[in-house]
């Protein structure tokens, strides 16, 4: 270890994994449906593509996690995203293309991308 | 990437209830369910609620999981990790609510706790380097070695009013200054981890959980004196913790936070570890260096002080595992912050084993003055089975009781010495009712005999004879005059002993007699138990009306010293009585009573 520069890198790339370990009531919750229906129509590879965006781009405050049947299987793959002091939103008939715009657009930018919410595409 | 990390407790507490088998079980389920890329496992350090290992946390959800089996793995795997289906029946649930508590941090257990010196174990992979520095690791070391002057790190360990964690309390600043004030070619800087109390652990979690922590410690404190050398004097009855250091320091030096030049500062320092052969006087500071050096582990008369001439006649700089925990934290917040928590006398946080009679035994860390009831009824979960508290013991073999009368008083250096205690290196051991306060006092008494080194005459012949007397005692043959020989003889020790070791060896004796004088008279004079723990003493005895004649008695009695007819009252034969007690558990009517 030569510099501070050395050890800084070192943290910085450890630090959005870690992260994954911190409690925190004030985090984004990202939620995805992975019981059977979930499950089947894809939800594992959406998962694990905002998963690992969410840690690449170092979203300290946003925390990925899973949830039983929502109940609107035939929406399934389905993304929620709650942000403390907001409304939850929804998005339906996700895939890893979709969750990684919403992790750049919503997660990040602060717009909810319409286009895929339920409200959207049940019309 | 991982999307989820199971972490796996690999503490000694959870090591002995099979969490190796646990990891090796949910490997191969994940394995088997393809979650391979997808879920990592983590062997951490110690979560401190050892008596329900072994431990698992799942992150992200934090759900705490405890006393789990192999069998239970497939489950959590199948529901939690595929389905995100969290397991209700094994998530860790406190008595007091009706609602299974999910998250860590929102359990009794954790939530009064303020984790400085334990704030890496349980979280990180002691085995890994970059989880440490994930977490901030090495850059107090560095912020040191490039911002500070060795004067500036002193200053501020001072304003820190951080004391020494292994009991005396000494300041550590102060402590570093005088060796950083004594010339010399060469100096060392040695961290004792020859824990030894019995019932403390703390340092042994912290080397377990965290060993980083120490060596970037020790490093720091080898700037600030002027030393290129450390040593670290660990019990080699601590395996998992050797283990460990060794990884640790390994992966120190691969990265250059060990060894020459260190930040390209022109900063050596470097670490070996010392293995200690079980001892209990080599955690006398004396006594450690003398084994360091290789010789056999006895005290030596100070002054001179380590700092003055401590290992191979050098300036030494000697401190506890968990005063060494707190420096990274006190560079890099300030010694404001560090001084923020507290007492007046006391700053920052202590960690106690809480063990005894309390529901969650197992590590705490608290700030000073938390007073004794929050630790056992709040984080500990008070007393179970509907018992009394009757005196928490502090200090280990050194220290002294606390009875019912100071539950509340805060608890701190100071406090705990004027009330006739010790903080000791944080052994904190709950007692209720159904202690014999004389017994637990020969007890410590015969720990100390066991350790006296033997070198100076009132510990090696004082402590047998302290041992003897309340021999006597419990065994329903002591007098009046002997309590008043116990009382002279401990207050011989305590100024003539040469160490540590035998000048608090009498403290158990001195603070049960001060508080629990009743329960010595009534050993003397009544030649009764008030706990009824001393077997000598006390007699089983079956009440003919409540007696249904049943026949369970005589059956269990392992010595025959039961008679009687069928459906008519039995009689305990005195003079056969082992005392056992198997026949009071058997008894359905409740007939059968000590006395």
């Amino acid at each position: 270890m030569k510099s501070l520069e050395e050890l800084k890198a070192i943290r910085e790339k450890m630090q959005g994994q870690i992260g994954l370990r911190s409690e925190s009531s004030e985090k984004t919750r990202v939620v995805v449906g992975m019981a059977t229906c979930g499950i089947a129509s894809g939800a594992r590879p959406v998962l694990n593509a905002l998963s690992d965006a969410v840690q690449s781009k170092g979203l300290s405050n946003v925390q990925v996690t899973m949830t039983g049947c929502i109940g609107l299987c035939q929406y399934e793959p389905i993304v929620e995203v709650f942000e403390p002091g907001k409304d939850k939103v929804t998005y339906v008939k996700m895939t890893p293309e979709k969750a990684l715009e919403v992790v750049d657009q919503h997660l990040i930018r602060g717009q909810v991308v319409s286009k895929y919410t339920i409200a959207e595409v049940l019309g | 990437m991982y999307r989820s990390h199971v972490l796996v407790c690999g503490g000694t507490g959870c090591t002995s209830s099979g969490s190796a088998k646990i990891i090796e079980t949910l490997q191969a389920e994940i394995k088997k369910n393809g979650l391979k890329d997808e879920v990592a496992v983590v062997q951490t350090g110690c979560h401190g609620l050892c008596a329900l290992g072994p431990i698992i946390v799942v992150y992200p959800e934090a759900t705490f999981y405890t006393l789990i089996k192999p069998e239970d793995i497939p489950e959590i795997v199948s529901e939690h990790l595929v389905k995100g289906r969290v397991v209700e029946r094994l998530v860790y649930k406190e008595e007091t609510k009706d609602k299974g508590t999910i998250s860590l941090n929102d359990t009794d257990f954790y939530k009064k706790q303020h984790r400085i010196a334990l704030r890496n174990c349980g979280v990180i992979n002691p085995e890994n380097i970059d989880e440490y520095i994930a977490t901030g690791g090495y850059e107090a070391l560095g912020k040191v070695l490039t911002e500070y002057t060795p004067e500036q790190v002193i200053q501020i360990v001072m304003d820190s009013g951080l004391r020494g964690r292994g009991g005396g309390g000494f300041s550590t600043g102060l402590k570093w200054k005088l060796a950083r004030a004594n010339e010399a070619d060469q100096k060392y800087v040695c961290c004792n981890a020859d824990e030894g109390d019995p019932g403390a652990f703390m340092d042994r979690s912290i080397l377990e959980g965290d060993p980083h922590v120490v060596l970037e410690a020790m490093a720091i404190a080898g700037y600030a004196i002027g030393a290129n050398q450390g040593y670290i004097y660990v019990r080699a009855e601590y395996p998992i913790a050797v283990e460990r250091l060794k990884i640790a320091t390994a992966q120190a030096r691969e990265y250059g936070l060990l060894g020459k030049n260190i930040f390209n500062t022109g900063f050596d320092f470097d670490i070996d570890l010392r293995l200690g052969a079980g001892a209990f006087v080599c955690g006398e500071e004396t006594a450690l260096m003398t084994s360091i050096e290789g010789n056999r582990g006895e005290p030596r008369p100070r002054p001179p002080f380590p700092a003055q001439k401590g290992l191979y006649q050098k300036p030494t700089l000697l401190n506890n595992v968990e005063t060494y925990a707190n420096i990274p934290q006190i560079i890099l917040n300030g010694p404001e912050w560090f001084a923020s928590m507290g007492t007046e006398k006391s700053k920052g946080t202590k960690v106690f084993a809480l063990g005894g009679k309390v529901r969650n035994t197992g590590l705490v860390e608290i700030p000073m003055g938390t007073t004794l009831r929050e630790v056992i009824e709040d984080i500990g979960g008070g007393i179970p089975n509907g018992k009394k508290f009757k005196a928490a013991q502090t200090g280990g073999p050194s220290g002294g009781c606390i009875p019912a009368e100071h539950y509340d008083v805060p608890i701190d250096y100071d406090n705990l010495i004027q009330i006739g205690s010790m903080m000791g290196s944080g052994g904190l051991i709950v007692m209720d009712e159904d202690n014999c306060m004389v017994d637990i006092a020969k007890f410590f008494l015969g720990f100390t005999v066991d350790e006296s080194c033997g070198k100076c005459t009132p510990c090696r012949i004082g402590t047998k004879r302290l041992y003897e007397l309340l021999d006597k005692i419990t065994n329903g043959q002591g007098t009046m005059e002997d309590l008043d020989k116990l009382e002279e003889l401990c207050y011989y020790i305590k100024e003539n002993a040469l160490c540590g070791l035998g000048q608090t060896a009498p403290n158990p004796v001195l603070s049960t007699l001060n508080y629990f004088k009743d329960e010595y008279k009534a050993h003397v004079l009544e030649r009764r138990c008030p706990a009824g723990v001393c077997k000598a003493l006390l007699s089983y005895v079956i009440d003919p009306v409540l007696c249904k004649g049943c026949t369970m008695c005589s059956r269990v009695c392992p010595n025959g010293a039961i008679s009687g007819k069928v459906k008519e009252a039995h009689v305990i034969d005195q003079s056969k009585c082992i005392k056992c007690g198997a026949c009071m558990e058997k008894c359905k009517f409740g007939a059968i009573s000590k006395k």
